[in-house]
């Protein structure tokens, strides 16, 4: 007899995992596939949690899931290779009432969230990868496991399995990712007794900072760094475009960049002491907008990173990763109840609630984003070293008078990028956000 | 600022992994193009493993036992690069992910 369920899920991230909790609560039978020891163990984030997206499918999550710190504390930097110049918002708001975004570590974060999944009433089954897409014809009727008698059915499959989004690929729902739509990056996990973060960070305890990081620690390519503060370790990390690794003139190696980022004399003194647990890599789908694929179809949807949701501008995946699942799973828990088949003229009201929620509006704001990056290096190259150094200029007191100094400020940047670069670069960031 | 030396399988041993022996989940499909046709060997800098070494005869060798999983090789050699998942339960095994 063949094994037959409403509802197979693969993957147990934050996507997978909503969706088979949202799906095994409003009753369907659910199948969750996961290729890892246990589920988080073959997930990488930075990580920070946004609690609305998780509070909309698990309210009380406070009461149990293993977090870090709530963040009062952001900082944005923007460094040359010997200081930053920054901009930093702290409130004692983010102290009061039930905090909006969390650090987390992912292993066990996803850990917890999969034992929901399983309490909700899913079967869920790890240490296996799935292979391929089972197709009747168009429609997606199971899926084919590398275990032995490892097809499995049911009469949707919802598709989590991460940004490298390989079982929709090898189904021929879409192409090879390409190079410019992700970033590569690379983190370390470092302990240090709680007592020396809050120290440092100047935070009391649960109290957490971000430091969010752009200039020349990427050598030149596209993309940022980050600082995180765990309960007794930091997250660091570094991520660019793996189409400008790749074109790297000067060949630079994600680690190297890393390493480099952690020497920096800004950075050095916040990790000094750290020690080093876990070396991480993963990619994350920053194409945005115009790099969504098709999301559903016969049989299928595709949900989290294996859509390409995250906002890369805001720092965005997992909540659009929760909220995808989510809508996913209430569709066919409706469409199941009135009755309907699963095919693309049912799952594609998918796409159209997509359209409406925040994650489509928020990744159309910012579809011109990714290109104007690509194509104007200076945001990473020259403008940190004019910021930091009018800043310096500004700061040192010489005996030359401020008017002059000022002058001299904005004749480095008309030096450095003309005046209409300097307008047309101020103009693309506007148009860009607006 | 100069580029630090840094050796990436210092870093890898703090990783868990389970090595599924003689059945590497990667492969390069024409290793003879890597060393006559292919003139970035972009693999070899971009791997954060360091998977892939560019050898003093101009070929490249790929020992996937500390590969991340990330998918990079793949995507930015759609033609050489034969990948899959390691099979369920194999592969990296982050702790702290």
């Amino acid at each position: 007899m063949k094994e037959k369920f409403d509802v197979i899920v693969v993957g147990a991230g934050p996507a997978g995992n909503a969706a088979a909790y949202v799906a095994a609560k409003g009753g369907l039978s659910v199948l969750q596939i996961e290729r890892g020891e246990y589920p988080g163990s073959k997930n990488v984030q930075g990580a920070i949690l946004y609690s609305d997206a998780l509070e909309k499918i698990i309210p009380d999550f406070r009461d149990e899931a293993p977090l870090e710190r709530h963040i009062i504390e952001q900082r944005q930097w923007v460094l040359n290779d010997d200081s930053f110049i920054g901009a930093h918002f702290r409130s004692d708001a983010f102290n009061k009432g039930p905090a909006n975004r969390y650090t987390i570590i992912r292993a066990q974060f996803d850990k917890w969230f999969a034992s929901k999944v399983r309490e909700a009433g899913a079967l869920q089954i790890c240490e296996t990868t799935v292979q391929h897409l089972i197709k009747d014809g168009e429609q997606v009727v199971g899926v084919q496991c590398d275990r032995e008698h490892g097809d499995v059915y049911a009469d949707v499959v919802i598709l989590a399995d991460g940004v490298n989004s390989v079982l929709a690929r090898k189904a021929g729902f879409h192409g090879e990712i390409e190079a410019q739509n992700v970033a590569l990056a690379v983190k370390e996990i470092l302990f240090m007794p709680e007592e020396v973060i809050q120290e440092r960070f100047n935070i009391g305890e649960n109290e957490g900072v971000v430091i969010e990081m752009l200039g020349t620690i990427t050598d030149g390519l596209m993309g940022t760094g980050f600082l995180y503060t765990n309960k007794e370790s930091l997250t660091i990390g570094v991520g660019c475009m793996l189409s400008d690794f790749k074109a790297s003139e000067k060949r630079t190696s994600p680690y190297v960049m890393l390493e480099k980022m952690k020497q920096h004399p800004s950075i050095a003194p916040l990790i000094a002491g750290g020690e080093m647990k876990e070396y991480c890599a993963h990619l994350i789908p920053e194409g945005g907008y115009r790099a969504v694929p098709k999301v559903a179809g016969n049989g299928w949807m595709i949900v989290g990173d294996s859509g390409g949701f995250v906002n890369a501008m805001h720092r965005e995946g997992s909540n659009l990763a929760m909220t995808t699942g989510r809508m996913a799973a209430e569709l066919v828990i409706e469409a199941k109840a009135a009755g309907r088949q699963m095919t693309e003229a049912t799952l594609k009201e998918y796409t159209r609630r997509l359209k409406d929620s925040f994650v489509m509006k928020d990744l159309h704001k910012y579809r011109n984003m990714p290109g104007i990056f690509h194509h104007n290096k200076q945001f990473f190259t020259e403008y940190p070293d004019l910021l930091t150094g009018a800043a310096r200029h500004m700061l040192t007191v010489d005996g030359v008078d401020k008017k002059t100094k000022e002058k001299q400020v904005m004749s480095s940047f008309r030096k450095t990028r003309t005046l209409p670069g300097l307008f047309g670069d101020a103009f693309k960031v506007w148009r860009s956000v607006r | 600022m100069n580029a630090p030396v840094v050796n990436v399988e210092e870093k890898l041993y703090q990783n868990r992994y389970r090595v599924d022996h003689g059945r590497p989940h990667i492969q390069i499909k024409n290793p003879q193009h890597c060393q006559t046709e292919c003139k970035s060997q972009a693999c070899t800098f971009v791997c954060p493993a360091s998977c892939y070494k560019a050898e003093g005869n101009g070929a490249v060798t790929l020992i996937t036992d500390g590969c991340l999983e990330c998918g990079s090789c793949r995507i930015i050699c759609t033609d050489n690069v034969q990948w899959e998942y390691p099979r369920g339960g194999h592969g990296i095994l982050f702790k702290f992910g």
